[in-house]
């Protein structure tokens, strides 16, 4: 009874059959979901990645201007576009409130993302493919990436990181 | 039943309804927290409206400064202050009446009231003045002014001073009552308490030195470590109001139906489980961070092996076994569901505790475990499916269920009559369905990408535009309705209770009694064969529910870029 001790003998009491058998299958489920994620990681092709660095937003603004004055190509809105060859280290900053540099990729190919952000917690927020990751200063996260399609993707930030949050959108261009 | 044997016999009423004994002082003290919890709701409702209508492109009510500043406002008031204060007031008011015995420091449970509520001024104030336009989370480096953060430590501290008078109260009941076992709905806030323990505890161990950051003393806060021990706060102290919320659950069942845990062991273990594997959560806020490894994301953001979703499957089948139970010993017999159908349906707390079960368990359990799960966590972080799945689990499941045990609060803990009642019956189905809508309408635009906390989805001034794909517009249609039917309900409540408690008519004994108390239900030793077959069809239908829903956000999922 919710409200009063319960009754003599609750702690023997057997418990009814349909019970038991949810118990049993909600356990079930359970575990299974559990093991799924392991089983991910090991077959699949979508895993969140967790190799990271220690990094300074000045050490991290530094590499990510290297890498921009190494492979630039362009600008667009004022940004720069850059084109790194495939199989290499991409660096990709975010700050209040921008994303540099644009980048040009190949599909099919496998790229070293690098990200971090000169500030606060910023949204790496890949459209319309929807994948999202965090974005620190400090720690420069590591996802490698393959496009598996081509076109014009488009990084929203999704951390908010102060009034012109919204402003801060980025771009990515995948070639066939 | 025993009763307080020793001293204080002056401090006690005699309630005329229930026959429990009611410590005055301790009654005095859950009565100026309940209401604080109903000034809390209140902010944060009116908040909530002008966020729907601000995030409603259509509409785009709020200037950008504003939309985070209500934004800020909205998540404190209502997933911190409102529930924590109902919390409080349930933990006082169910460790002494339900218990029959005294409470065990007054002195401690007005100062602990007094700081709780001086810390809500600091922060409401702090983010009014536009001090704090930091979001509910104030992820550092983002800072607030030092008496936000103030703020929200004396609040802790408060709340820990009024837990610790809960725990002192058992001691107090333990001494007068050896031998017995705790009432389940005693035993669940129990479960609650430990909990928000180990929350406010991991609240004080990153507030503290953040305040210290805010003032200048400490130079620098790890943005990780931050939000690491933040979420030990953020997400468990959510899982308060799971153990709070199923607590109430089994009471309206009793109340309403004469309902009783069909085997009080089962229903003990699983909030054992809630103990022992809930207050990992953190981890589901780091599934897509740097900083973390697998190991540590998968074990923890299962809840280990997902023991506390093993939990809450359990309550699943406990609570409305609990009711078909009761109804087929009553005589409703026929088929599977005559139960249900029988049901005293026009009880507000009858259908808004059966709104709640549904709606915490399709919407917010289901779209939790999804978002939560290591991979898919992917799909769901930041967008708007984060808040549709706590749409449906916090709004939905624990304001639902603390919202209709208000109707028996009102007479019992108040001692007024219930002002338009008449109206009652109607509030949880408005409220419910506009939570429903709203949420699932957010978590549908979650997966279409629309990220959550966001002013503008149209990026205007930006160097570069993207539009989302035009069926959002449908769902951010429903999600206009759905917000403004939920933001209806809740004002229908709120101001049934404020004209209630303080213009309301006295109530003056069982005759004055609008609400039904249901006749308990006379339970036998065991259960031959099917105990509640209806219940167990349900459940069956949940599992499969679940299982599809698991599978269809994976399959998206590997349809992806890949990333490692």
């Amino acid at each position: 009874m919710a409200i009063l001790p319960p009754r003599e003998g609750w702690f023997h009491q057997k418990v009814a059959r349909d019970e038991k058998i949810w118990m049993g299958l909600a356990f079930v489920v359970s575990l299974f979901l559990f093991f799924w994620m392991i089983v991910w990681h090991v077959y699949a092709k979508q895993n969140p990645s967790f190799v990271t660095y220690k990094t300074t937003p000045e050490e991290f603004y530094e590499l990510t201007q290297a890498f921009i004055d190494k492979y630039r190509i362009g600008e667009e809105n004022g940004i720069p576009v850059v084109k790194p060859p495939p199989g290499s280290d991409v660096f990709l900053l975010a700050r209040q409130f921008r994303w540099e540099p644009v980048l040009v990729l190949k599909k099919g190919e496998e790229y070293r993302f690098h990200i971090s952000s000169l500030d606060v917690l910023h949204g790496f927020s890949l459209q319309p493919v929807n994948m999202n990751f965090m974005v620190y200063p400090k720690y420069d996260y590591v996802l490698t990436f393959r496009p598996t399609s081509a076109g014009e993707y488009y990084i929203v930030c999704n951390e908010f990181c102060g009034i012109g949050h919204h402003m801060m959108v980025g771009k990515i261009i995948v070639e066939e | 039943m025993a009763v307080a044997t020793h001293g204080g016999e002056q401090w006690f009423r005699t309630c005329d309804v229930t026959g429990f004994k009611v410590d005055t002082r301790a009654e005095r003290i859950a009565k100026v927290n309940a209401v604080m919890a109903v000034v809390s709701f209140l902010i944060a409702v009116i908040a909530a409206l002008l966020l729907v209508l601000t995030r409603w492109q259509i509409v785009h009510l709020l200037p950008v400064d504003w939309y985070y500043r209500v934004l800020t406002l909205h998540g404190l008031d209502a997933l911190v202050f409102w529930i924590i204060f109902f919390e409080l007031a349930a933990l006082v008011f169910g460790s002494t009446a339900f218990l029959n015995t005294r409470m065990s420091s007054p002195f401690v449970g007005w100062a602990g009231t007094a700081l709780a509520i001086l810390g809500f001024l600091l922060v409401n104030y702090t983010i009014l003045t536009g001090n704090a336009d930091v979001l509910m989370t104030s992820y550092a480096p983002l800072k607030a002014h030092p008496l936000f953060y103030l703020g929200m430590i004396l609040f802790a501290v408060g709340a820990l001073l009024i837990v610790s008078t809960f725990f002192a109260n058992l001691m107090i009941w333990r001494r007068e009552n050896p031998g017995q076992s705790l009432p389940l709905f005693v035993y669940g806030l129990m479960a609650a308490a430990i909990i928000a323990v180990i929350t406010i505890v991991s609240g004080a161990i990153i507030y503290i030195p953040t305040f210290l950051w805010s003032l200048g003393i400490i130079k620098d806060i790890d943005p990780a470590v931050y939000k690491l021990v933040w979420w030990g706060l953020g997400h468990p102290s959510q899982q308060i109001n799971v153990s709070a919320h199923v607590a109430v659950w089994y009471l309206l069942a009793f109340l309403t139906v004469g309902g009783q845990s069909i085997n009080e062991k089962v229903s003990r273990f699983a909030f054992i489980l809630y103990i022992v594997a809930i207050n990992v959560a953190s981890a589901h806020h780091l599934l897509v961070d740097p900083a973390v490894s697998p190991v540590w994301k998968v074990w923890n953001t299962s809840y280990v092996m997902y023991l506390a979703v093993f939990a809450s499957m359990i309550h699943a089948f406990a609570v409305p076994s609990a009711i078909e139970v009761a109804q087929r010993k009553r005589g409703y017999t026929k088929g599977l569901f005559e139960w249900l159908k029988r049901a005293p349906w026009g009880n507000p707390a009858f259908s808004g505790l059966m709104l709640s079960m549904i709606i915490f368990g399709f919407i917010g359990g289901i779209t939790g475990v999804v978002n939560g799960m290591e991979q898919t966590n992917i799909i769901a972080h930041n967008t708007l499916s984060v808040p549709g799945h706590f749409k449906g689990a916090v709004v939905g499941g624990t304001a639902l269920a603390f919202m209709s045990v208000t109707y028996y609060l009102i007479p019992l803990l108040f001692r007024k009559k219930i002002a338009f009642y008449g109206l009652a019956k109607y509030v949880p189905w408005i409220f419910g369905t506009g939570v429903a809508i709203l949420a699932v309408s957010m978590y549908i635009l979650g997966a279409f990408g629309i990220p959550r906390r966001h002013w503008d989805i149209t990026f205007s001034g930006g160097p570069f535009t993207f539009t989302y794909n035009p069926v959002t517009d449908f769902f951010w249609a429903l999600f206009g309705i759905g917000g403004i039917l939920a933001v209806v309900g809740a004002l229908l409540w709120i101001l049934q209770v404020v004209v209630s408690v303080f213009f309301g008519q006295p109530f003056r004994g069982p005759q004055d009694l609008q609400i039904p108390i249901a006749e308990p239900v006379q339970m036998d030793g065991e259960h031959k064969g099917f105990a509640a077959p209806g219940t167990f069809v349900l459940v069956l239908l949940f599992i499969v529910a679940f299982v599809i829903f698991v599978a269809l956000n994976y399959g998206w999922l590997s349809a992806m870029w890949e990333v490692r």
